[in-house]
């Protein structure tokens, strides 16, 4: 390359350019702008016309200067009148300038449209490609109304050179990202998705990105990109280095190209048809091969490269979620990663094997690495390795090594930057609650994190504390005899003062037996904490000492003397002091029965998810972080709405989704709710549906705007063709702030949404019993109950599931019997059922008798989820 | 593989090249330039290349006295983002002939002619490195036989 093209040109720009490089100070530089602002405004103003050299010039320091940091309003017009000269140095200058400092003054942006569509037309590559260029730096709304007409053809135009369909094609999908609804694909999809076949490489890599984000909005419309995509792939993995001449990077085959292709097929389910899926299957063995082959180069460039592939196709693994054998390799190709000496690959290793823990097939091979990240935490220099070394402890965590895995995040604690100490507190408490076999462990647990993070442990993880140990009788013994040991500490923390003052109100009774810890030396261990408490630390206790004196006739005069006290009755605080006052009165005028009454224990907390959870969710925002409960709940498709058909089937801080439907026969509707729960807009909202090929699902088009707080409804017509087992998954897209969104949850439609009731004699049931008894037809299934048993919440579930109630047909009453029709568009199923109780062994056996195996199947599974 | 924005910026904190592939206000794009680059160049040297910061991820390398950096989407690659920062570098290298940061001081321009051959829209374009500074090499062709004699006083930068 010559190095003739360094500072062509315009000189008085490099002038420029040295002169503010040269100035001593800020307020130098500011003079020395708004000198050359002065000279280019007079320029421009003045009356001699400027040619468009100097209009260039001019253009371009604007521009420096504006970049610089510096506002810019003027100049926006002879930056447009350089887009019409027949220059290309002065066009390109325009462009830039148009790019970086777009102005939505409706005046110029026609101008520049209508600059942009004499390029278009002009069929000289280079000019359409800077038109290109433009639209996909702006992107604005006119710009897609003005194209997005025109560049689909140019895109699959036979002539069109190939640098220019590149362009047109990441123009399109600019375009689509910021206006959607302004750029059909319909008539050009065959032919879009057929670039994959493309000749030119450059080509291909750029429609594959283009496809992709089609893709993620239309599965369905893009579903033969697949086979194309698996094509392309197999012959790069398989290619020999050299092949691809200058797309292979560093002895990488167009890793890019590869992660793209990788990344598209992301969107999509394994492959159905065997020969596909197969061939899928060796490219990603061969791709998990070539990690085991010694390096062809030394450079970090060729690693970096074929490392990315492998961790793309590992995504892709883990995506599909279907092959045992790809998950357990790639977890232990990760597991080398864990130790290789490279940062970027340790940091990446954590953060891809959190995801591989919450498959079912990896979970335990997951496991097994549990030293090794022990030790990250223990070892590494960066925190935002650590960091990914405590989410994915948290991912691996299950019951068999929660008791190892807390007890190192413990000590963790201690040392941990002060960056992560409350998220960290908030993974221990969940840990500690959900893996709690005993609650003694649960007690410790807790009491030990504020001793050591006191500052970082938030109202919710003492709260919670307290409202486990009120709900549990077994161990509020302990967490009384606990609390007291650690108030022994001279120097506790406040929290720790506020759980033991509740405690001991509550439960110290408990151990109110052993001299050591009578009713006087509880009080006086407590109240010698007082002093050095905040003002509702103090209420609390104040609250607990009348406790004392329901719980303690023996040291009522002690405590009435404490509230008597000036520095209690006379308090300046008016809580303070309106608690004592009361108190004290309680105190004297009740008699013993109602003090007993009102000052009774507390009554145990309703369950509800532990609020630490929401907590840690909220902290993480629209996080990655895989909740295991999260994933197994979407994975057991919404069991709740088996047997309903309204509520809210997903929400985060951002947005929530309720949904209402109604089915008949084979056809359902379905109202989806849109809550956008922020104070600012969400952009470009688009859904769309996938879905098996047993239903058809219609989507009405939805608003891309919802406002703040709005909520927007979308209806979708659904018809099911034939008997299915995999629910459908609403995909949501949308931008909030800068960012785009995607949502993905599975929508609670189940063949049983299709059931019609169907009442009958109790001879005709048995006569059709038997007519269903051939070994295939009937499914069997004996299971642990999972909720109490009550016979009308069961009535209700089975009504709720579509089938009718037949009454008197079983000799059992206990029993439960039921029959209905499935229908579909291509076949009715009838359906008959029995569900027999145990109340003893708090079992139940289902039993269900149709006349298709899949129907028996599928229905068992649904139902047997519900009791 | 969406690229949110790009950013070049030297040790000393100044920006020199900034390219933004949402749309977002001036305002809030000066705030983020402002912290992000505060953030990186409190890191130490032999740190990870990658963070998370605010919900976006933050890939970033430093080349001599220039930081590159792009944040892309959570599901992006990292790997293959570090290694469209290098391609970036040698693209840059081999037009400039051993780039510095004054070549990109100076010559601005040409520092986002090439980034918009190379990727446009967030998404790489064009990977062969060939094929772009071919594309480049065409336009300065274009450039020369355009360009028309100056003055003398505007050779010598007096006007």
């Amino acid at each position: 390359m010559p190095a003739v093209s360094k500072g062509d040109g315009m000189r008085g720009l490099a002038v420029f350019i040295s002169d503010i490089r040269n100035c001593k100070s800020k307020e130098a530089e500011v003079k020395r702008i708004n000198k050359e602002l002065a000279n280019i405004r007079s320029k421009f103003k003045g009356d001699k016309a400027l040619d468009g050299y100097s209009k260039k010039k001019y253009v371009c320091k604007l521009l420096f200067i504006f970049l610089l940091g510096h506002d810019i309003d003027f100049g926006h017009m002879e930056a447009v009148n350089l887009l019409s000269s027949n220059k290309y140095t002065e066009k390109q200058i325009g462009y830039l300038f148009i790019s970086v400092l777009v102005n939505s003054n409706s005046e110029l942006i026609r101008l520049i449209n209508n600059a942009i569509k004499n390029d278009l037309a002009s069929r000289n590559p280079t000019f359409m490609n800077l038109a290109l260029h433009c639209i996909a730096n702006v992107g604005s709304r006119e710009m897609a109304e003005a194209f997005a007409s025109d560049i689909p053809r140019i895109l699959v135009a036979g002539d069109t050179m190939d640098s220019v369909k590149q362009s047109a094609a990441l123009c399109l999908l600019r375009l689509n990202r910021t206006s959607p609804d302004l750029v059909p694909m319909g008539e050009w999809t065959a032919r879009v998705v057929h670039l994959l076949n493309d000749q030119h490489l450059g080509v291909v890599t750029a429609a594959t990105s283009l496809i992709t984000t089609l893709a993620q909005k239309s599965p369905d419309d893009f579903k033969t990109s697949v086979s194309l995509a698996v094509a392309r792939l197999s012959r790069i993995v398989t290619s020999a280095s050299i092949d691809l001449q200058d797309y292979t990077y560093y002895f990488v085959a167009a890793p890019w190209l590869s992660v793209k292709l990788l990344r598209l097929l992301q969107c999509y389910p394994p492959p159905e048809d065997a020969s596909l899926r197969s061939r899928l299957t060796e490219c990603l063995e061969t791709i998990l091969n070539k990690a085991q082959e010694p390096p062809k180069s030394k450079k970090v460039q060729h690693s970096n490269a074929k490392n990315a592939v492998l961790f793309e196709a590992i995504a892709l693994i883990i995506h599909h979620d279907s092959e045992p054998n790809l998950l357990v390799r790639a977890c232990n190709q990760l597991g080398q990663f864990l130790q290789h000496r490279e940062t970027n690959l340790r940091y990446l290793a954590l953060e891809s094997m959190c995801t591989l823990a919450s498959s079912e097939f990896s979970h335990e091979a997951v496991k097994t690495h549990i030293e090794t990240v022990i030790s990250a935490l223990k070892t590494e220099r960066d925190v935002s390795v650590r960091q990914r070394a405590v989410d994915l402890l948290y991912a691996m965590c299950d019951r068999s090594n929660s008791k190892q895995i807390v007890a190192e995040m413990l000590s963790y604690l201690e040392t941990a930057d002060y960056s992560i100490r409350e998220e960290i507190v908030l993974k221990v408490a969940i840990l500690a609650e959900k893996y709690a076999v005993d609650y003694t462990w649960y007690v410790d647990t807790i009491l030990n994190l504020i001793r050591i993070a006191g500052d970082y442990v938030s109202e919710e993880v003492w709260y919670r504390v307290i409202q486990i140990v009120i709900n549990r009788d077994d161990v509020q013994g302990y967490a009384a005899k606990t609390v007291f040991e650690a108030l022994q500490a001279p120097a506790c923390h406040e929290n720790l003062v506020k759980v033991g003052g509740y405690i001991l109100g509550e439960f110290g009774n408990l151990i109110a037996g052993d001299p050591r810890s009578s009713p006087l030396v509880q009080f006086n261990l407590l109240h010698s904490k007082f002093h050095l408490c905040s003002v509702p630390t103090r209420a609390l206790l104040l609250s607990a000492y009348i406790k004392f004196i329901n719980l303690f006739p023996e040291v009522k005069g002690t405590i009435q003397d404490v509230l008597r006290s000036d520095s209690q009755l006379r308090n300046a605080d008016v809580e303070l002091q309106q608690r004592a006052v009361e108190y004290l009165r309680l105190s004297c005028i009740a008699s013993t029965d109602i003090l007993a009454t009102v000052l009774e224990e507390m009554p145990p907390f309703p369950e509800r998810e532990s609020s630490i959870l929401a907590k840690l969710k909220k902290k993480k925002g629209s996080s990655k972080l895989p909740d295991m409960d999260d994933s197994r709940k979407n994975v057991n498709g919404n069991t709740e709405f088996v047997c309903k058909n309204n509520g809210v089937i997903y929400e985060n801080q951002l947005l929530q989704i309720g949904l209402k439907s109604e089915y008949r026969q084979n056809l359902g509707r379905m109202y989806v709710f849109y809550g956008n729960k922020t104070s600012t807009q969400f952009q470009s909202f688009s859904t769309s549906v996938s879905t098996a090929l047993q239903l058809n699902v219609q989507e009405k088009p939805v608003d891309p705007l919802i406002e703040a707080g709005a909520q927007v409804q979308q209806i979708l017509n659904i018809e099911c063709v034939s008997d299915f087992s995999d629910t459908p998954v609403l995909n949501i897209q949308f931008r909030y702030g800068g960012t785009l969104q995607n949502i993905a949850v599975k929508l609670p439609v189940m063949l049983n949404k299709f059931f019609q009731p169907t009442e009958m004699m109790s001879q005709d049931f048995f006569q059709r019993w038997k007519q269903l008894g051939a070994p295939q037809q009937e499914v069997q299934k004996i299971f642990k109950a999972k909720n109490q048993m009550d016979t009308d919440v069961t009535k209700a579930k089975l009504l709720g599931f579509g089938v009718a109630l037949l009454d008197g047909v079983d000799p059992n009453p206990a029993n439960f019997v039921g029959a209905g029709i499935i229908h579909t568009k291509t076949t009715q199923v009838g359906c008959l059922l029995r569900l027999e109780p145990n109340a003893q062994a708090q079992m139940y056996r289902l039993t269900l008798r149709t006349s298709k195996e899949s129907v028996s199947q599928r229905l068992c599974e649904l139902l047997s989820e519900q009791f | 593989m969406l690229n949110i924005f790009m950013l070049l910026f030297s040790r000393q904190g100044k920006l020199r090249l900034q390219k933004w592939y949402v749309p977002l206000s001036d305002k809030e794009r000066k705030k983020i330039s402002r912290d992000l680059v505060q953030t990186i160049l409190a890191r130490k040297p032999k740190m990870c290349s990658f963070l998370e910061w605010r919900d976006l991820k933050i890939v970033y390398k430093r080349y001599a006295s220039l930081y590159f950096c792009c944040a892309v989407e959570d599901q992006d690659n990292e790997l293959i983002t570090l290694e469209i920062i290098h391609r970036y570098v040698e693209l840059l290298d081999k037009y400039f002939g051993s780039v510095c940061e004054l070549d990109i001081i100076f010559n601005f321009e040409k520092a986002y002619f090439i980034l918009d051959e190379f990727l446009l829209g967030g998404e790489a374009q064009e990977t062969s490195k060939k094929n772009v500074l071919k594309a480049i090499e065409q336009a300065d062709l274009l450039q020369e036989e355009a360009e028309a004699p100056r003055s003398v006083l505007e050779e010598i930068g007096l006007t």
